[in-house]
């Protein structure tokens, strides 16, 4: 009879429910139940639990440590420079004066460059696997797209300062100036030295790099708009893009920001790649040839060989400034395809 | 009549005209794709030979391979994956089987998805602040640490989407025989995951394996063949970094060696996992 009462208990797992009822029957057949073994298994299950439980919890106090050690290393710095540290643009090792806003500069730039660019050629490569792609194509397109992601940031880096650099500086550059060069506002940003490197081929690497993330999410949200939307559309004599612009693409409007959102969160970070190809140089111009410095190139650059415990810290402040930054950027873009995921699940 | 046609037209002309640079759209990428796989193939071909895999790092103008650098990869890669499996499947344990009710589940699978997309050149600054600046020196101890760090992310997410994949039945079915829940999870639910799994370890495999940035100021680099973990280790990635930089013609040559081992290693681990992956489903 205890092995009942052990059944109806209200604290019981689901799973032990039927595992209580098994025991149950059991215990009519047997005039003694097993009681020390029924003890031993919900110790044994609670303690799986448990540690589950604490390996979850463990991600959580990663984050919480990582956060804790840059806000404490960054602090000397933070102490020091105050709140108009991120907006001074000095940066000098030799008289320990220093601030984040080149570097700040060159990471909004660069990924901002790589969204523009990254941000229609994904929607294509999307709208390419969802409505156009034979399907027999559709699988393996797909993986070669996430391969892109895969190649290692180094690579891309190589890749852009050996190969597409001098190509860059050839061909592009002298057509840009005396294209968009000479247009009146923004002309200032396509004139410079026509030498490959700097912040814009950085972001257009960077662009290139970001595109995988961006194609495959927005391919994902496209694939849950339900079949009979997409069909009613085409019933009414809508063509294909029609579908798309008026039908799918207000349908996903949420998770496709979440996807961009994502994208950006990856240039933001994006370190080995931007080393390469931006020059690596602490000054702040208007031309988006001149090269730059990005945080995390500065970090990559600097970090083993900051002499000073202020040159240091400060670059951990700027660490603290990209991880804050990624970590809202990502965030949203997590919120907005939850709520995609969710209002998808009404609707069903 | 003909305005209804001028319109018809001007649809039709929108439509191919959108598709058409939808379809070009792919075929940049893939061309960027293909541009990046040849111009490794051309430039890194001439260095792969025998002794790139035998000879440690060289001095600038004298021969040599990357031995030293692909022992201490492999070593801080597997040290990572060892540490960083066990960890991450019995966090996406908790995930996928203890995650419907309170807080935690939820939480950590939001902020497991951030840590995914977290820039991994702050993982390397963690590590160095809580590890690398208390003990005062480089070691591949504290690469492998924040190797991990990487990898955990990535398991915990493959091991709970795979386990979600197992039907509840079969849970069910386990329960109603007897089992206690951690039988059921680690012999029926984890076991009928296991390919998934798997995936999901080789996935964070190939994705640490290629990581730079956090190895920078972590392992940093050693010129010499070494076994010992708590000391500066080589490793590709850094070693391309470093040679690829330099002036120094064979160095330039090892790298493009370096990067056609790391990217044809990467992506073949990849196209395995993603149609293995693919067919399970």
């Amino acid at each position: 009879m205890s092995s009942h009462s052990t059944a109806l208990e209200p604290g019981a797992a689901p799973g032990r429910g039927s595992n209580g009822r098994a025991a149950d029957a059991l215990a009519a057949k047997q005039p003694d139940p097993p009681r020390d073994s029924t003890r031993t298994q919900r110790f044994q299950d609670a303690l799986f639990h448990q540690v589950t439980r604490f390996f979850a919890f463990s991600v959580l106090a990663i984050l919480a440590a990582i956060i804790a050690s840059l806000l404490y290393g960054a602090w000397p710095a933070l102490h020091e420079f105050g709140a108009g540290f991120p907006f001074s643009a000095e940066w000098n090792p030799v008289t320990d004066k220093f601030g984040g806003l080149i570097s700040v500069y060159g990471t909004l730039s660069t990924s901002l460059i790589a969204l523009i660019v990254a941000v229609p050629v994904s929607f294509g490569i999307a709208i390419f696997l969802t409505e156009l792609c034979p399907p027999a194509l559709r699988a393996p397109l797909g993986i070669a797209v996430e391969l892109l992601a895969a190649v290692p940031s180094i690579i891309y880096g190589m890749w852009g300062l050996f190969v597409f650099a001098p190509l860059f500086a050839d061909y592009v550059q002298p057509a840009l100036s005396v294209t968009l060069g000479k247009l009146p506002i923004i002309g200032a940003l396509f004139q410079g030295p026509e030498n490959g490197i700097g912040i814009l081929s950085a972001g257009l690497i960077l662009s290139v790099m970001v595109v995988p993330f961006i194609a495959s999410v927005t391919r994902d949200v496209f694939e849950v708009v339900p079949g009979i939307l997409k069909e009613s559309a085409y019933g009414l004599g809508a063509t294909t893009w029609e579908v798309v612009w008026n039908v799918v693409l207000p349908y996903t409007r949420v998770g496709v920001i979440g996807g961009v959102m994502l994208g950006l969160g990856r240039a933001l970070g994006e370190t080995m790649a931007v080393t390469f190809v931006i020059g690596n140089a602490h000054r702040i111009s208007p031309s988006l040839y001149e090269a730059g410095n990005s945080i995390a190139s500065t970090l990559a650059n600097e970090f083993a060989e900051a002499a000073s415990d202020l040159h240091v810290s400060s670059l951990i402040a700027l660490g603290l400034i990209l991880f804050f930054v990624t970590f809202v950027v990502l965030a949203l873009s997590k919120i907005l395809l939850m709520r995609l995921g969710r209002s998808e699940g009404e609707k069903t | 009549m003909t305005q209804t046609s001028a319109l018809y037209r001007k649809r039709v002309r929108t439509n191919r005209v959108a598709l058409m640079l939808s379809m070009m759209a792919m075929i940049l990428g893939m061309s960027f794709l293909a541009w990046i796989l040849v111009v490794l193939l051309y430039k890194g071909f001439g260095a792969l030979s025998l002794s790139l895999f035998t000879q440690p790092t060289p001095a600038p103008g004298s021969d040599g391979g990357l031995f030293n650098a692909i022992l201490g990869s492999v070593m801080m890669v597997g040290m990572s994956t060892f540490v960083a499996t066990p960890i991450g499947i019995l966090a996406g344990i908790y995930l996928s089987e203890f995650g419907r009710k309170g807080w935690l589940a939820p939480t950590t699978r939001f902020i497991n998805d951030i840590l995914l997309s977290a820039p991994s050149i702050v993982i390397g600054v963690f590590i160095y602040t809580v590890y690398v600046a208390q003990v005062q020196h480089f070691s591949g101890l504290a690469g492998s640490m924040a190797l991990a760090l990487i990898a955990i992310p990535v398991v915990v997410r493959t091991t709970e989407n795979m386990l979600n994949l197992v039907p509840a039945s079969l849970r069910e079915a386990a329960s109603a025989l007897g089992a206690p829940r951690w039988k059921v999870v680690l012999y029926v639910v984890l076991r009928a995951a296991r390919a998934g799994v798997l995936t999901g370890i080789l996935l964070a495999v190939a994705r640490v394996s290629g990581e730079t940035a956090p190895l920078l100021f972590t392992a940093l680099n050693n010129q010499f063949t070494s076994y010992d973990l708590n000391a500066p280790m080589a490793n590709l990635p850094v070693v391309i970094f470093q040679f690829a930089m330099s002036p120094y013609e064979n160095w330039n040559s090892l790298a493009w060696g370096g990067a056609i081992l790391i990217t044809f290693g990467v992506l073949c681990l990849n196209i395995v996992v993603r149609t293995m992956f693919r067919k399970k489903i």
